[in-house]
Parts: C-alpha cells; sequence; structure tokens
C-alpha cells in the first residue's frame, strides 16, 4: 500500500494508490499517521488519484487524516478522487467534513 | 426462483481475502454484461459484507466466511455473505450510519453503503449462531446485448 510525501514549506501532498480496503487501511494509516507527526503541515492534500479501489475503510483512513490534522490546526484537501472512490464517499456524505475537489 | 446459474465460495475470515471476494462476485457478474459502475457498485458491496464477517463475527479468532452467488431470470444478481461467527446484538443499531465497534478502522458507514450501492440489502443474525446478510441489484440489460 505505497504512499508518495511531497512537502513545500509547511504544505504536504501524499498521494495513495493501490486498492484501500479494510487489508491495507492499518498499514496505510500508521504511514500517514508518521508523515504528518514528522512535518506538522498546515496544509495537507491527500491526493487519491492512483487509487484503483476504496471501501469505506477509505472513509475511515480520511476521517482519522482529518483528526490528526485538527490536533496541528491543519487543513486537509482531498484531490484526484477517482469515480467509484467518490461514490463511496458520496454515499457516506463525507463531503460534509472534508474538501473534497 | 429458481436460479439461473450459481456458485458458492467458502474462505477463511482473512483479511486477505477481501480482494479475492470482490474479484470472484466482478467475475461471476461479467456474464450479465454489466457497466463498469454496476461492476464497482458489486465489488463496493462484497467487500463491506466480507470485511464486517471478517471484523466482527470472528473477533478473537478464524472462521469460515460462505459468499453465495446466484443469477435469476431479469439479470437479478444476489449475493449471500453468510458467517458462523458470534451474531449481532441489535441489527437496526448496526445498520444505523457511523455505528461502529471496530475501533478507528472502521467508518460504521458499511451497510450504508451495501444499502445504497445495491438494490435491497437483508441482515438475518443471531446472537452465537451466526450473520447472512443478503444482497440484490438488477443490472439493466444493455440494448443490443446478448442475454
Amino acid at each position: 500500500m505505497p504512499i508518495t510525501v511531497t512537502s513545500r514549506d509547511s504544505a504536504l501532498t501524499i498521494a495513495l494508490s493501490g486498492e484501500i480496503d479494510h487489508h491495507g487501511a492499518r498499514e496505510m494509516m500508521a504511514q500517514l499517521d508518521q508523515a504528518i507527526a514528522e512535518r506538522l503541515p498546515t496544509r495537507l492534500v491527500l491526493d487519491l488519484s492512483g487509487v484503483t479501489f476504496m471501501d469505506s475503510s477509505g472513509i475511515a483512513v480520511l476521517l482519522r487524516s482529518r483528526r490528526q490534522l485538527e490536533h496541528t490546526g491543519g487543513e486537509l484537501r482531498v484531490t484526484g478522487i477517482p469515480a467509484q472512490a467518490r461514490r463511496v464517499l458520496d454515499a457516506a456524505g463525507i463531503g460534509r467534513l472534508i474538501s473534497l475537489e | 426462483m429458481k436460479a439461473i446459474d450459481q456458485v458458492s465460495v467458502a474462505f477463511t475470515s482473512r483479511s486477505a481475502n477481501e480482494g479475492f471476494a470482490r474479484a470472484c462476485a466482478a467475475c461471476f457478474a461479467a456474464q450479465l454484461d454489466p457497466t463498469l459502475d454496476e461492476v464497482a457498485d458489486i465489488k463496493t458491496a462484497v467487500s463491506e459484507a466480507v470485511t464486517n464477517a471478517i471484523v466482527h463475527a470472528y473477533p478473537d479468532r478464524l472462521g469460515q466466511i460462505t459468499m453465495r452467488l446466484r443469477l435469476y431470470d431479469g439479470g437479478v444478481l444476489d449475493i449471500q455473505v453468510k458467517d458462523a461467527g458470534v451474531g449481532i446484538p441489535d441489527v437496526d443499531q448496526a445498520r444505523a450510519p457511523l455505528f461502529t465497534t471496530g475501533g478507528e478502522e472502521r467508518s460504521g458507514m458499511g451497510f450504508t453503503i451495501m444499502e445504497s450501492f445495491m438494490d435491497s440489502l437483508k441482515v438475518r443474525s443471531q446472537l452465537g449462531k451466526g450473520t447472512t446478510v443478503t444482497m440484490r441489484k438488477r443490472i439493466a440489460r444493455r440494448a443490443g446485448a446478448p442475454r
């Protein structure tokens, strides 16, 4: 479950790829936790354009990142959302909680 | 109603089998010539049902999960995911959005997504005996497509 981290000033972009399900979610959360804790970004962009499948485990990943950012006073945006992941996020009404682009 | 075709697969409640179950359901549904969106809906709903069984039915041990796929006239696909685990104490509560006992790794949206992506969802559960989730989706026949 690879993630790619790019940072510029206090902004962090993390590209997620592959399938996000319960099987891989724990490792992905740990990687995200570490990246956020190391850099304490004021802005975090999660780029989902490389995600080939996502179920509600992906929602848990996003909500956890949001909570982490709230602790540091940062802002979370989610970009590059593929159609299947968008349908999952829309069904759960996540757009009310997180900025989806 | 007699099924035109059916497949049953049984697998251990290991999280690595979530992807197997998704792929299996998608392959079976392929004979209906579904759209990419319909395939994605089926895979997502199966992933939720199987993950629920893995996380909640067998919290302290590995157990068996059976997925039965059945096809009926008119492009009706039934997917049944059955476990012999601990059962759900309150099915209505479990189906409520955001309710979870699975900790931070679960969002509590599994049943909501199954309901959204399939035409119908039935959940039968008995404490100590297990849970059966049955989902139905009708795959619309596309113009000119043989069936």
